[in-house]
C-alpha cells in the first residue's frame, strides 16, 4: 500500500477517535453539571481540558454552554469536534479511491450533520442528544469500515490509529482523575463522588462494564485497574495495546520485507509491562509515572510507525 | 402541438420556445420526436411531487457521494455538486453510428500526424500543415523529437466535444487530447438515472457504458513497456486541490490501481518508483491527469511539486509508459484545429466524418482583419486553453471587453483564433416545475491502445442558465445521462 495512503487512513482513524473522546468527556462533563454539589464548573472545565490534553484556546470564560459549543463547533480550535471530523474527512477524501463508498457516504454524511446550520440550535436546546447523535456517527462509520473493506493493511492501519489514539487518550484521562480518586470523603458529599466515579467510568463508556466484572460497587483501585489493565475490554489500555500488536503484526505479515524491529520491541515492552503488572504494584509505587510512561511509549509507537511505513529514506529502502 | 399528442404533455410544455436552434426533443412544429414520444408520456404522467422527489434524491444521491468538483478562484464553499438534469438526452443508433465512425478515423488521424510531427515531418515539408503553426505552439515538446512512444499511440484517452448545428449535423468544437474529464460524471449520472427511471430505463433498450473503467484498463494494460507482463498501473493525480479530485479516486476505485500523487513517486536508474508501507515497487505505466508542465520538474516547469523528477528520462529510456504521451497538446492547439480535415484528408485519404466547426486564424491578415471588425458576432478563444477560460463571446461581451481582446489579438494574433456564434442544439431540462430548453454539447470518451474503444454514449454538458452557450462546469455548466438507443 502506498505509504501516503497508510499515512491518510491511520490519521483519518485517529481524528475520528479523537473526535469520539471529545465528544463522550464533554458530555459527562454536561452531565455531571446537572447536580448541585462537588466542584464548580470552572474546574470541572479544568479538569476536562487537561483530560484533552490542554489543548489552547479553551480558556475559561464564564459561560458553560458558550465553552461546551466552542468545543463542539468552533472549527479554527484544533481540539473541536468539528475540527477533527473536518480532518478525518479530509484525510478520508485523499484516499477516496482506497475506502469503500459506504464508509465515505457515512462520514460525509456525519460532515454535513456537523455543518448544517441548524446544528449548533439543537445543540443548544439539547445538547446531549446531539452529542450521542455524533458518537452514532463515528459507530456507524466504524461498523461499516469493518463489513465493508478488505481486511488487509489499510484496515490495519485504521485499527492502528485507532487504538494508538484510544491508548494515548486514556492514559491522558487517568493521568489528571486520578489524584481526586483517591481523596477521602466524608459521608454528605458520598453521593457525589459516586457521581465522578461513574463519570470516569462513563467517559470511557466502561460503566456498565465495569458493573459485569466487578459489580456495581465503585472503588478506586478496581476502576483503575478495569481501566488499566483489563484483558477484555475494548477500552481499558491493556486490550488497546494488545491490538496495537495484532495491528502491526497483520501489516508485517502482509508486507513482510523489512522488519520493523524496533516497533516490535516497543510495543512488545509496553504489552508486557501491562500484563505483567498487578494494580498494588502500581498504586505502590508512583501511579502518575506509570501513566506518563504510557504515554510516551505511545508517542514512540507513532514515531517508530512513521520510520518504518511513512517517512523511510529511499537509500534505507533501496538497499533492501 | 399536433393532435394525438395526450394533453398532459401539452401542458408539461408551457410555452416552451422554439426557434432556429435544433431541439433535441421537438420537430420545429413542436410534434415530439418519435424517440422521445415514450419519455415525454412518462414525464407527462408523473405527478409533479412525484418529478420533484426524483429530483431531490437524485441531488442527495450525489451530495452523500461526495460527487463535487471544485471551482477556482474563490475561498470559500469551493466544493460543489456538479449540478445534474433529470431528463436523459437520447441519442438514436443511426446518430451514434455517424459519431462513432468520425470519432475513430479523427482519433487516428491525430495520433499518425502526432508520430510524423514528432519524426519525419512529412506533413510538414509537404506543406499541408505550416510548419510555424506546429513550432509556435506552445504545447510542442521538442523533447519528443524522435521518440518512440509504445504502438505509436500518443492519444490514448479522449473526451471530444462535439456539438450539433441547426441542421441536425455533430460537428466537433474541440478535441481534448491532454486531460480530458468528465468520464466519471457520465457514469455516476447512469447510476443515478437507472435509480430514478428504472422502468423508463427499461422500455428504451440503453446501451451500456458502464464497462468503461474495465475498456480504460484493458487499454493501458495494452500500452505497458515490453518484458513488462504484470504492468504495475496508476493514476497520477495533481491531488486533492484539483477540480477532478473525484474522478481520479472514482477511476482508481473501479479499476482498482493506485492513485499516486507526485510526491509518491521516486526514480532512481531511470525506473520510477512508488513509496508504499512495503518499500519501493516499480510503475510501468502511468495514466496522468496532471499537465505536461507539471510532470517533471527537472524537464518542465521547474517550480511545479506535482509531478515526480527523473520521470522523463525514466519515460525517455522506455522504463516507463506515461499516457496521454507528452506533446500531445500540440494536436489540441485550436489553430491546429482548423487543420484537421486536411490532416485527415492527408494521412487517411477519407474526407472528414464529423466536420470542424468554422474557424478563422487570426494569423492570417485578411482573417484577422474580419473578425476585429465582428468581434461582437464571433466568440473569440485562445488557442492553448481549455474548460472556458480565455474566452470571448461576442453577442455577450461588453464593448470594453472587445477592446481588451481586439488589443490582446493585435499584439498576438497566434495566441487567438474566432469562430462564429454558433446556435447549437438545445435539450428540455427540468426548470422548477416544468421544462425549458438549455443549450446542450456531447462529449464521448474514446479510447486508444491496442484498438479504439468508445463507449456509446457520453456526457452531455448543459448551459443551465437560460439563455447561456458555455456547459463548463467550472462556469455554471451542469449535466445530462445520455442514452444511445439499440
Amino acid at each position: 500500500m502506498l505509504s501516503r495512503v497508510a499515512d491518510s487512513l491511520y490519521w483519518m482513524s485517529r481524528y475520528l477517535e479523537r473526535a469520539e473522546n471529545t465528544v463522550r468527556q464533554l458530555d459527562v462533563t454536561m452531565s455531571l453539571m446537572l447536580d448541585p454539589g462537588g466542584a464548580s464548573a470552572e474546574s470541572r472545565w479544568h479538569r476536562l481540558v487537561a483530560a484533552l490534553g490542554k489543548p489552547a484556546g479553551l480558556e475559561w470564560e464564564g459561560d458553560l454552554e458558550a465553552m461546551a459549543e466552542r468545543l463542539i463547533f468552533d472549527s479554527a480550535n484544533h481540539a473541536s469536534v468539528t475540527y477533527c471530523l473536518n480532518a478525518a474527512r479530509e484525510n478520508a477524501r485523499q484516499v477516496r479511491e482506497e475506502i469503500s463508498t459506504e464508509q465515505w457516504q457515512r462520514l460525509n454524511r456525519l460532515y454535513h450533520q456537523m455543518h448544517s446550520p441548524h446544528a449548533p440550535t439543537q445543540a443548544r436546546s439539547n445538547i446531549s442528544d446531539s452529542l450521542s447523535a455524533v458518537v452514532d456517527g463515528i459507530h456507524l462509520f466504524k461498523g461499516v469500515s469493518d463489513t465493508t473493506m478488505i481486511h488487509g493493511q489499510g484496515w490495519q492501519f485504521i485499527r492502528l490509529g485507532r487504538y494508538l489514539e484510544r491508548a494515548y487518550a486514556t492514559a491522558t484521562l487517568l493521568e489528571v482523575y486520578q489524584p481526586e480518586l483517591f481523596i477521602e470523603t466524608d459521608r454528605e458529599q458520598f453521593g457525589y463522588q459516586y457521581l465522578e466515579q461513574v463519570g470516569l467510568l462513563r467517559c470511557c463508556t466502561a460503566f456498565e462494564a465495569y458493573c459485569q466484572v466487578y459489580t456495581a460497587d465503585l472503588s478506586p483501585d478496581r476502576i483503575l485497574e478495569f481501566l488499566l489493565l483489563n484483558r477484555d475490554f475494548p477500552h481499558a489500555i491493556r486490550y488497546t495495546v494488545e491490538c496495537i500488536r495484532l495491528a502491526v503484526d497483520s501489516i508485517q505479515r502482509t508486507g513482510g520485507r523489512r522488519s520493523p524491529d524496533e516497533l516490535t520491541a516497543v510495543i512488545g515492552r509496553l504489552h508486557a509491562m501491562l500484563g505483567y503488572t498487578t494494580i498494588g504494584e502500581i498504586l505502590a509505587g508512583d501511579t502518575a509515572a506509570f501513566l506518563h510512561t504510557i504515554r510516551e511509549q505511545c508517542m514512540r509507537v507513532h514515531e517508530l510507525i512513521y520510520r518504518y511505513y511513512v517517512h523511510y529514506s529511499i537509500q534505507s529502502a533501496l538497499a533492501i | 402541438m399536433s393532435a394525438g399528442h395526450p394533453a398532459e404533455v401539452e401542458t408539461l410544455f408551457g410555452d416552451y420556445p422554439l426557434d432556429r436552434a435544433f431541439d433535441e426533443m421537438r420537430e420545429p412544429g413542436g410534434e415530439v420526436r418519435p424517440h422521445y414520444r415514450a419519455l415525454a408520456e412518462t414525464l407527462a404522467r408523473l405527478p409533479q411531487e412525484e418529478l420533484q422527489r426524483c429530483k431531490q434524491s437524485a441531488e442527495l444521491s450525489f451530495l452523500t457521494q461526495g460527487i463535487t468538483f471544485t471551482v477556482y478562484g474563490r475561498e470559500e464553499g469551493t466544493e460543489r455538486i456538479f449540478p445534474y438534469d433529470l431528463l436523459p438526452r437520447l441519442v438514436t443508433a443511426q446518430e451514434w453510428d455517424r459519431i462513432e465512425r468520425g470519432l475513430i478515423q479523427r482519433i487516428t488521424a491525430l495520433n499518425l500526424f502526432l508520430r510524423d510531427v514528432y519524426f519525419e515531418a512529412k506533413i510538414l515539408n509537404d506543406r499541408v500543415v505550416p510548419r510555424e503553426l506546429v513550432y509556435s505552439c506552445k504545447h510542442y515538446r521538442r523533447q519528443m523529437r524522435g521518440l518512440s512512444v509504445p504502438r505509436n499511440v500518443y492519444i490514448a484517452v479522449v473526451g471530444s466535444d462535439l456539438l450539433r448545428l441547426n441542421s441536425g449535423e455533430f460537428v466537433v468544437l474541440e478535441d481534448n487530447l491532454r486531460v480530458p474529464s468528465g468520464v466519471s460524471y457520465m457514469l455516476t449520472n447512469r447510476r443515478v438515472m437507472k435509480r430514478t427511471f428504472p422502468q423508463l430505463f427499461h422500455s428504451y433498450g440503453v446501451r451500456p457504458i458502464e464497462h468503461y473503467p474495465q475498456l480504460l484498463l484493458a487499454t493501458l494494460r495494452s500500452l505497458a513497456p515490453e518484458g513488462r507482463p504484470e504492468p504495475n498501473i496508476v493514476l497520477l493525480t495533481p491531488g486533492v486541490f484539483n477540480s477532478a479530485y473525484f474522478e481520479h479516486t472514482y477511476l482508481a476505485r473501479q479499476m482498482g490501481i493506485d492513485l499516486v500523487e507526485g510526491r509518491d513517486l521516486v526514480t532512481h536508474d531511470n525506473i520510477v518508483y512508488m513509496r508504499t508501507t512495503d518499500g519501493l515497487k516499480r510503475v510501468d505505466v502511468i495514466y496522468r491527469r496532471v499537465d505536461d508542465d507539471f510532470s517533471d520538474p527537472l524537464i518542465f516547469r521547474a517550480d511545479s511539486a506535482l509531478g515526480c523528477s527523473g520521470l522523463f528520462n525514466a519515460y525517455r529510456a522506455g522504463n516507463v509508459t506515461v499516457t496521454n504521451a507528452f506533446g500531445t497538446g500540440l494536436a489540441d492547439d485550436k489553430a491546429l484545429y482548423a487543420y484537421v480535415p486536411r490532416i485527415i484528408r492527408y494521412y487517411l485519404g477519407e474526407d472528414a466524418i464529423l466536420p470542424n466547426v468554422e474557424t478563422f486564424l487570426l494569423t492570417e491578415e485578411r482573417e484577422r482583419r474580419h473578425v476585429l471588425a465582428n468581434l461582437d458576432k464571433l466568440v473569440v478563444k485562445a488557442v492553448g486553453e481549455s474548460g472556458g477560460y480565455g474566452m470571448l463571446i461576442g453577442p455577450h461581451s461588453t464593448a470594453r471587453q472587445r477592446e481588451e481582446f481586439a488589443r490582446q489579438i493585435e499584439a498576438n494574433p497566434r495566441n487567438y483564433i474566432a469562430q462564429p456564434t454558433l446556435d447549437f442544439s438545445r435539450a428540455p431540462c427540468l426548470i422548477g416545475d416544468h421544462l425549458e430548453p438549455r443549450h446542450v454539447d456531447l462529449r464521448p470518451y474514446i479510447l486508444f491502445g491496442d484498438k479504439v474503444n468508445i463507449v456509446p454514449g457520453g456526457l452531455t454538458r448543459v448551459a443551465l442558465e437560460k439563455g447561456s452557450l458555455v456547459v463548463n462546469s467550472s462556469q455554471g455548466g451542469g449535466s445530462k445521462d445520455t442514452w444511445v438507443l439499440e
